[in-house]
């Protein structure tokens, strides 16, 4: 049958142009689009693994951040800590202080006055005495005026000398 | 684009000048009878090779583009000239040649190899040339465009050519391998791809529905293939590995058949394809002069869309199937032995 009879004239031209084809193509057509196109994937490879580097390098520097940050607050609140700490302890110490000094110029004023009333003290006796010899005199005077009672004196003092 | 659509242009124009078309009016005793149409005669005629490009027939006009003969007389020696001198002659015969049912034979009776530019031959060479526009358009455009994103023709082209290199080549043939194989593989898949597309054409030539096209093909896929193989291939047809002695006397044979089959099956399964889509669509356009009525034409119009359509899809899937099985064979032929 013809249809299924290969003509040897078509497969002379096939086998020549397909042959031609192939050789122009795989020269001229092939080896730049392959290459071109295995080079852009390179490309495109090397852009995507430095995008990657790049996150990567992002993300450790935001974690360093981040751990920074950390540090800071915590040297922050350290800080602050010790702050207070040594701001409480002045404070306690003043206070201490305060409390020693008040309680000793206290005690200075009570000794001053203790001072003071006991040297007051002396001084009213002393006056005292002086106003009761003054005031015994003068009764003494006023009494003893008579001699009968100045008589009666001297004896009750004698019966009460002889006594001793 | 605009730059290719000038050069198939000019190239239009081109094989226009190379045509002057030989308008004839239809020899007179053929139009005296009413002929009755024989659907198969017109198809098989179709699915055919001839010696002339037969484009149009107006009113009793055919409208052809004469081809060159060219034939090598084992006597005489090479010999060209045109086809229009065979179908001018009243007999049919030129310079002692005749010509009958597009075979050539001499009248003297000497052996004659036929080297005519025929209509597939001459489709060939337009396909030939249309590829090679295409792809150094495309590779010039990527040297211009290095390093920049695809574009026109580049961007439609490369999805198809990087599916090839990787879901065909890679896939088939294995990493280590595949590259020497993928100019050969995209030469394949575009030349049948093109040249289907080119038998789509009303008036076009039935190339990649020829047989000695398609044998072509296959021969040089089953060289490529067997001169490629390795241990591991060769071991597998005659000593197919963990098989018992005795079993290997029917299974060498099944083997190297098989060699000889899978290039067979990839000539047969081309062929037939595009022919029968080919013969189908014939048969739905004949129906019109079958009934000799227009009513069926609606029907013969719808139809005919429907298979041209999925005539779309099969010369793209043939061209893909081709490559694929190539590819397949030439990963069994160069596989290394794991095991």
């Amino acid at each position: 049958m013809e249809l299924v009879t290969p003509q040897l004239g078509l497969i002379f031209w096939q086998l020549v142009f397909f042959g031609i084809l192939f050789f122009l193509l795989a020269k001229f057509a092939w080896k730049p689009i392959l290459g071109s196109l295995q080079e852009r994937e390179h490309q495109i490879q090397s852009a995507l693994d430095l995008a990657e580097k790049t996150r990567a390098d992002m993300a450790k520097m935001q974690s360093d951040n981040q751990k920074l940050l950390a540090e800071a607050r915590a040297e922050r609140d350290s800080i602050l800590k010790a702050a207070k700490e040594s701001a409480d302890r002045i404070i306690a110490e003043s206070k201490d202080k305060a409390t020693v000094e008040g309680k000793r110029i206290i005690e200075d004023a009570r000794e001053a006055i203790n001072n003071e009333r006991v040297a007051l003290v002396a001084q009213m006796r002393k006056e005292m005495v002086t106003i009761s010899l003054d005031i015994a005199e003068k009764v003494l005077r006023k009494e003893l005026s008579d001699k009968t009672s100045q008589e009666k004196l001297v004896a009750d003092l004698a019966k009460e000398a002889r006594l001793n | 684009m605009k730059n290719i659509s000038i050069r198939l242009f000019v190239l239009f124009l081109f094989l226009s000048a190379l045509a002057t078309p030989s308008v004839r009016a239809e020899e007179p005793h053929k139009h005296g009878e009413e002929e009755k149409f024989n659907a198969g005669e017109m198809i098989m005629h179709h699915v055919a090779d001839e010696h002339q490009w037969h484009f149009a027939t107006i009113g009793h006009t055919h409208v052809t583009l004469p081809l060159p003969i060219i034939i090598y007389d084992t006597n005489k020696g090479l010999k060209i000239f045109s086809s229009s001198h065979f179908y001018h002659s009243a007999d049919g015969t030129h310079e002692g040649y005749k010509m009958e049912h597009e075979h050539i034979s001499a009248l003297d009776g000497a052996k004659l190899y036929d080297f005519s530019i025929t209509k597939n031959v001459a489709s060939l060479i337009i396909s030939f040339i249309l590829l090679l526009t295409i792809f150094f358009t495309v590779a010039k455009s990527y040297k211009s465009r290095s390093g920049k994103s695809p574009k026109g023709l580049q961007s439609a082209l490369e999805p198809i050519i990087v599916f090839i290199r990787d879901e065909v080549a890679k896939n088939n043939i294995g990493e280590k391998h595949y590259r020497r194989f993928v100019p050969y593989l995209l030469t394949l898949f575009f030349f049948i791809w093109i040249n289907n597309l080119l038998g789509l054409i009303p008036g076009g030539a039935n190339l990649t529905g020829n047989i000695a096209v398609t044998l072509t093909l296959a021969l040089i896929t089953f060289f490529v293939v067997n001169f490629n193989g390795k241990g591991t291939y060769w071991g597998h047809i005659f000593a197919m590995p963990g098989v018992p002695k005795w079993l290997l006397i029917i299974m060498t044979p099944v083997e190297i058949v098989g060699v000889f089959m899978k290039p067979f099956s990839l000539m047969v399964r081309l062929f037939a394809n595009i022919t029968a889509g080919h013969i189908i669509l014939l048969s739905f356009l004949s129906m019109i002069f079958i009934f000799e009525s227009l009513a069926v034409s609606p029907a013969v119009a719808i139809f005919s869309t429907f298979i041209n359509l999925i005539e779309l899809l099969v010369a793209a899937l043939q061209a893909y199937i081709f490559t694929v099985l190539t590819a397949s064979y030439i990963g069994a032929a160069v596989e290394e032995h794991h095991h």
